[in-house]
């Protein structure tokens, strides 16, 4: 199974069709091939290789009954470990949760499983999702398995990683700010941020509620769809998810862009590295040559997106993560009365990134400063949202670079907080205002650093984002 | 803006949060970086703006409210809900005294 590395979810099946392997052999050279890889890049925090064989047993007793093992049969897959796995531990990427295991699944873990996918295991990640480099972990940071001396971006680069060296198909991250299409983007892969509410949070341990997405990665735009498609829906279990249909990507995707309008948002041209600029703007021809209209859009409010999203995202992290206090879950510093537990607890617990933004999230939140910063944070919040849809009433998408350089070395950024949220620029405006986008690869640098395209387009509209994302791909991407 | 080490040692105390003596010189150089470029908002006429509180509500094609009717289904046991508990015992969870006798 040498092409384990580079298979897509059409060769999986198509293996397994013809017998060329069964889903019980794919499970265990899947996971000897993950264990094998993990010392260079420490992409896995944990295997599971129970789970992804029991999944296997039943895909292949679905083949030979001659059923349809699933959307997703046999495929091995890999799942942030801030997504629940029932009887597998669940860290976060922290030490306040190295002993926990989750006694239920989330409900995108639980439609992966219904769909016959494989998990073989839990990605690394920066400590509750915090952070834009996985160096956060308290795992240990992840490599790029593109250049093992860089970030694979964060705070999902354990699920960017495992996709990118091979080891697993597809993978499941989360994105508050950027989480999923930076690290796409820094490893060579696709990511996809859907709608929000267009996939359930139920089982996502929580970091800023009201911008936590769940979405995919994988090696190809159809991949991406299909895993979409199957983790998408509505979930009774979570309030926010959308009654919305969900469309039939594997068709919508597959329509000429020859007459799309696309925008290309003027502010997201200023202050990136020039090589990433060049890549975008050939990227930008090849949507012309398919017979895109290009378009010049503004978001005039984008300036201030880095101030309004660590605002509202630490004021919700600081509630959320409130709910770590040495009671339920598993780790307690020991302490003669209950407040000196709560916080010896945290304080022994949490890593420097999470104490970081519990204190902001506080001091936003506290009495004086709750309008000045978090009121304010939300008003400018409609300002951006609004930009969004004024742009989108002209165009069908907005194409951008996803970050302003591509990876950088591990260490570089880790000494100056500001600088590593500053490199958020152009991923946490999609979260701000809730529409979807993804990061599609667009070619590499001269030192043959992956650079990612994003794709915006309107709530609920993903179809139309994989469309020109496919029809990118399809027409060779950038080399 | 300034960002003492005072006031780190306040905002810690709300947030249940204890911090070292390094730790607490560490937060008051980061909060005072970050919160200086957060003042930067202060420049924008939101007057007339009102807060995004919900990201989508209302409008039919977004809308995620179900009715309001209870629902009999138990998620957890108390035997599941306790498995990761710090201590627990007699189907409770177990914290340090908290009344004195």
């Amino acid at each position: 199974m040498e092409n384990l590395a580079s298979f897509t979810i059409a060769q999986v099946k198509a293996g397994l069709r013809t017998k060329q392997f069964s889903a019980v052999e794919l499970a265990r050279e899947a996971l000897r091939f993950a264990e094998a890889e993990n010392p260079k890049t420490n992409a896995y925090i944990g295997l599971s290789a129970v789970l992804a064989e029991t999944a296997a047993v039943a895909v292949d007793e679905k083949i030979a009954r001659g059923e349809d093992p699933g959307l997703l049969g046999g495929v091995p897959v890999a799942v942030k470990d801030v997504l629940s796995t029932k009887g597998v531990r669940t860290t976060c990427g922290s030490l306040m949760l190295e002993k926990y295991v989750p006694a239920y699944d989330a409900t995108a873990v639980e439609r992966l499983k219904q769909a016959g996918a494989l998990i073989i295991g839990k990605a690394n990640c920066d400590e509750f999702a915090m952070g834009s480099s996985n160096e956060n972990s308290a795992y240990g940071p992840v490599r790029n398995p593109i250049a093992l001396d860089r970030v694979p971006g964060g705070s999902s680069g354990g699920s960017a990683a495992v996709v990118a060296q091979g080891t697993a198909v597809a993978s499941l991250g989360s994105d508050t700010g950027g989480s999923i299409r930076q690290p796409a983007s820094f490893c060579g892969v696709v990511g996809v941020t859907p709608t929000y509410g267009r996939v359930s949070r139920y089982g996502l341990v929580a970091f800023a509620s009201s911008l936590d997405h769940v979405g995919p990665f994988a090696r190809n735009v159809e991949d991406a769809a299909l895993v979409l498609e199957a983790i998408a829906g509505r979930d009774e279990l979570d309030a926010t998810s959308a009654f919305a249909p969900v469309d039939d990507y594997q068709t919508e995707m597959r329509k000429p862009v020859a007459g799309m309008k696309i925008g290309i948002p003027k502010e997201y041209f200023e202050g990136l590295e020039a090589e990433t600029g060049d890549k975008i703007h050939a990227g930008l021809d090849v949507l012309r040559k398919l017979g895109c209209e290009i378009k010049e859009v503004s978001l005039p409010h984008t300036p201030y997106a880095i101030s309004c999203y660590y605002i509202i995202c630490t004021a919700e992290a600081s509630s959320n993560l409130a709910r770590y206090d040495g009671v339920r879950y598993t780790a307690r510093a020991e302490a003669a009365t209950l407040t000196e537990m709560y916080a010896r607890t945290r304080g022994q617990y949490f890593g420097m990134e999470c104490k970081r933004r519990i204190m902001l999230g506080t001091y936003v939140l506290s009495h004086g400063y709750y309008d000045a910063f978090y009121l304010k944070a939300q008003k400018v919040r409609t300002l951006i949202a609004s930009d969004f849809s004024n742009a989108l009433a002209g165009v069908d998408a907005l194409v951008a670079p996803v970050s302003p350089f591509p990876a950088f070395k591990i260490g570089e950024k880790m000494a100056d907080p500001m600088q590593m949220y500053l490199s958020d620029i152009y991923t946490i405006t999609g979260d701000l205002a809730g529409i979807p986008c993804m990061s599609v690869p667009c070619g590499k640098t001269a030192a043959g650093l992956p650079v990612g395209m994003q794709i915006f387009s309107g709530h609920f509209k993903e179809s139309t984002m994989f469309r020109v994302a496919y029809a990118f791909e399809q027409a060779g991407g950038v080399a | 803006m300034q960002f003492s080490k005072d006031d780190v040692r306040k905002v810690a105390k709300l947030a249940n949060l204890e911090l070292t003596d390094t730790e607490v010189e560490r937060m008051a150089h980061d909060m005072a970086e970050v919160l200086t470029h957060m003042e930067q908002l202060s420049a924008l006429d939101t007057s007339s703006v009102e807060p995004m509180t919900q990201v989508l509500y209302d409008a039919p094609a977004t809308a995620s409210l179900r009715e309001d009717e209870v629902r009999d289904r138990t998620l957890l046991g108390t035997e599941e809900a306790l498995r990761n508990s710090a201590l627990s015992g007699a189907g409770h969870f177990k914290v340090p005294r908290v009344i004195e006798r």
